[in-house]
């Protein structure tokens, strides 16, 4: 029967210093399941990638099994087509797509982000023209783009890095752009501005630390597609060459013997399965965690989409 | 007596935010909409041109750019001086860069798309065939795609936090993240070796056509599916689970409406125009998916022939299926567009 209710805390309630800053995007994704699976996936296979040379018994380049022979004690996984041991090879193939990808990931939200903030920051003819070149650009699917600069210049890993950075930073300069756009119209902006700062300070000072949480979800998603497409490529013929151990290359290598052993397709297969499974769920955790469970709820961002 | 007390304000709700059609109760308004979608196509139709002209530019320079002499890296050092020659002429290298791009380019407007360097074929007469297959793949893929990711993603939406929309939710998350080329050798480990059900390659003989031997579409088809249908599903359920927190959904139901009747006259068609962006950048992806996929069951398709032309360096045939999907690219994202203008009563009538 107390009655009166007040919504003002007792004294012993309020807080007794400063709020402490909220944690981080990446430390909230890191506690929902989500994104603790999608972290602890993606660790695993880098592990496997960086970590596994270390274990292997060779280079993965010698012959020394019968042609897709099959699993016996000392060759775990078998035999590949020349009667390399697979599991060598496996353990050896991941480091060099993982370096690829995390620096074409890097290269394209780099050109991504300075197009998209200085063609919104500029507007007028930057904004058109920055956006008219990710308009041709886009209409060229990524791969396809990719593929593109590498028949011109041949099968050349620094090439492979430029390609699939270059077919990224379209669809980041979009995602950038958009979210720009929103703080060139705030006060702190043409207040700084007003104040006299030069253009290169604000752009790099004011708005690059806003687009935090947008820049940490495309960095998931980008290297997640970054897998997909290298490891794409190099089965094809076009990244890393043979012999080299690579996990793409050794699905296409194996393919033939799919029926024989096929561990020859399945180690590299799961990895990279794995890799980009872990990769996407970690972005997809991030994306919920910056965004909001609202805004990220399961809606795929129709930019990104386009970007496989 | 109370029914039609409350039948006044709930309908005009409505008007604003449902799917009801208006029009048909306002004629003039539908003319109207006709105006809107033939505005929007005569608005980005110029847009579209020039991009496909810019993409035709970025390809053509794109051969000018080889290391030293183009024909010269296609054939190799070895080459004679009589083949370097007969090339160079083929790839208009004997005139100045822009007059042969106008050549090039005129030539596709007049049908000539050149000659393919390896087969020595016209390209349009060898790749025709390939376009085919590709279309009909793409096609068939992209119904079937549709139609599961729509009803399975209403479905997982209406059944929300069930172990139905849990399991579909995560499988989703988990197939739209795989390589397609990954999921394709799956595929042919599980269907085509394990369980011998279907041929793992999908080669013709010459003058067929994949629908002469539909059984070899079923897994190149199966592996688009499942890389394309997750994206489809998800947008369908958050767009279908955001139309049923509305207020104008709570109001039909609180009116008496049944519930299938909210769902497909109110949920449904208010989902469509998030879900229809979608598919179009679906549709989009499989014209560049394909690519993979059809590389892994040697489909023969422009994507087969887009690597065996890079791997061989068949410029002509590079430049006229890179060309090509830049076409298919701006037509496609001029038709969502207006399929979103028609689907969406509210934007017909705001322009």
């Amino acid at each position: 029967m107390s009655g009166i209710k007040t919504l003002a805390p007792k004294p012993s309630e309020l807080p007794q210093q400063a709020p402490r800053r909220p944690p981080g995007i990446l430390r909230r994704a890191l506690r929902t399941w989500r994104g603790r699976i999608g972290a602890a996936i993606t660790l695993a296979v880098f592990g496997v990638a960086f970590l596994g040379p270390l274990f292997a018994t060779g280079s993965g380049e010698e012959l020394n099994t019968m042609p897709f022979g099959p699993s016996v004690a000392g060759s775990l996984l078998g035999g590949d087509d020349l009667g390399r041991d697979v599991l060598s090879r496996t353990l050896n193939g991941g480091a060099t797509l993982l370096v690829l990808a995390v620096l074409a990931t890097a290269l394209g939200l780099i050109i991504g982000t300075a197009a998209g903030i200085w063609a919104a920051f500029r507007g007028g003819w930057a904004d058109t023209v920055v956006m008219r070149i990710v308009d041709i650009i886009l209409a060229i699917p990524t791969l396809v783009f990719a593929l593109l600069l590498l028949s011109m210049l041949g099968p050349m890993l620094w090439l492979v890095i430029v390609a699939v950075g270059l077919s990224h930073a379209p669809q980041v300069a979009r995602v950038v752009y958009g979210a720009a756009q929103d703080l060139v119209e705030r006060d702190f902006v043409k207040a700084v501005a007003l104040m006299g700062v030069p253009s290169f300070r604000i752009m790099r000072r004011e708005i690059l630390p806003n687009l935090s949480t947008v820049l940490l979800v495309e960095v998931g998603l980008r290297l997640s597609y970054s897998i997909i497409i290298i490891s794409g490529l190099s089965y094809l013929g076009f990244g890393v060459q043979p012999p080299t151990p690579d996990w793409g290359v050794m699905i296409n290598e194996n393919r033939l013997g799919l029926g024989v052993n096929s561990w020859g397709v399945l180690a590299p297969a799961i990895l990279i399965a794995l890799l980009a499974v872990g990769t996407n769920i970690l972005a997809d955790a991030i994306a919920r965690a910056g965004l909001g469970e609202d805004r990220a709820n399961d809606l795929p961002n129709p930019d990104s989409l386009g970007g496989r | 007596m109370l029914e039609n007390n409350d039948r006044q304000p709930i309908s005009l709700v409505r008007n604003d935010n449902g799917p009801e059609d208006v029009s048909a109760r306002f004629p003039r308004h539908r003319r109207k909409a006709r105006g809107a979608v033939s505005r929007t196509i005569l608005r980005r139709l110029p847009a579209g041109v020039v991009t496909v002209f810019a993409v035709a530019v970025l390809v053509y320079a794109a051969t000018l750019i080889l290391p030293g002499d183009a024909a010269t890296s296609i054939l190799g050092q070895s080459a004679t001086p009589e083949r370097l020659a007969l090339l160079r002429d083929e790839l208009n290298l004997n005139v100045p860069p822009i007059r042969g791009f106008f050549q090039w380019l005129g030539g596709i407007l007049t049908g000539d798309f050149g000659v393919s360097l390896v087969t020595r074929e016209a390209v349009l007469s060898m790749v025709g065939p390939k376009l085919a297959n590709s279309a009909v793949l793409i096609a068939v893929a992209a119904v079937v795609s549709v139609f599961l990711g729509t009803v399975l993603g209403t479905l997982a939406a209406l059944y929300k936090d069930s172990v139905f929309d849990h399991v579909l939710t995560v499988v989703a998350l988990v197939a739209s993240a795989l390589p397609e080329f990954v999921v394709g050798v799956l595929i042919v480990l599980a269907f085509a070796i394990a369980l011998p059900w279907f041929p793992a390659v999908s080669m013709l003989g010459t003058g067929q056509y994949i629908w002469d031997e539909p059984i070899k579409l079923v897994l190149p088809l199966v592996t688009l599916l499942i890389v394309v249908t997750p994206y489809i599903f998800r947008m369908m359920r958050a767009s279908i689970i955001e139309a049923l927190g509305s207020e104008y959904v709570e109001l039909a139901t609180l009116k008496g409406v049944k519930r299938s009747r909210v769902v497909m006259r109110h949920a449904v068609p208010n989902a469509l125009p998030a879900t229809i962006q979608v598919i179009g950048l679906n549709i989009l992806y499989l014209a560049g998916g394909i690519v993979l996929v059809e590389t892994v069951f040697n489909f023969p398709g422009i994507g087969s022939t887009l690597v065996a032309a890079v791997t061989a360096r068949d410029v002509p045939v590079i430049q006229f299926i890179v060309v090509l999907l830049a076409v298919f690219y701006v037509a496609l994202n001029i038709l969502t567009d207006v399929l979103v203008l028609i689907v969406t009563p509210r934007r017909r009538f705001a322009r």
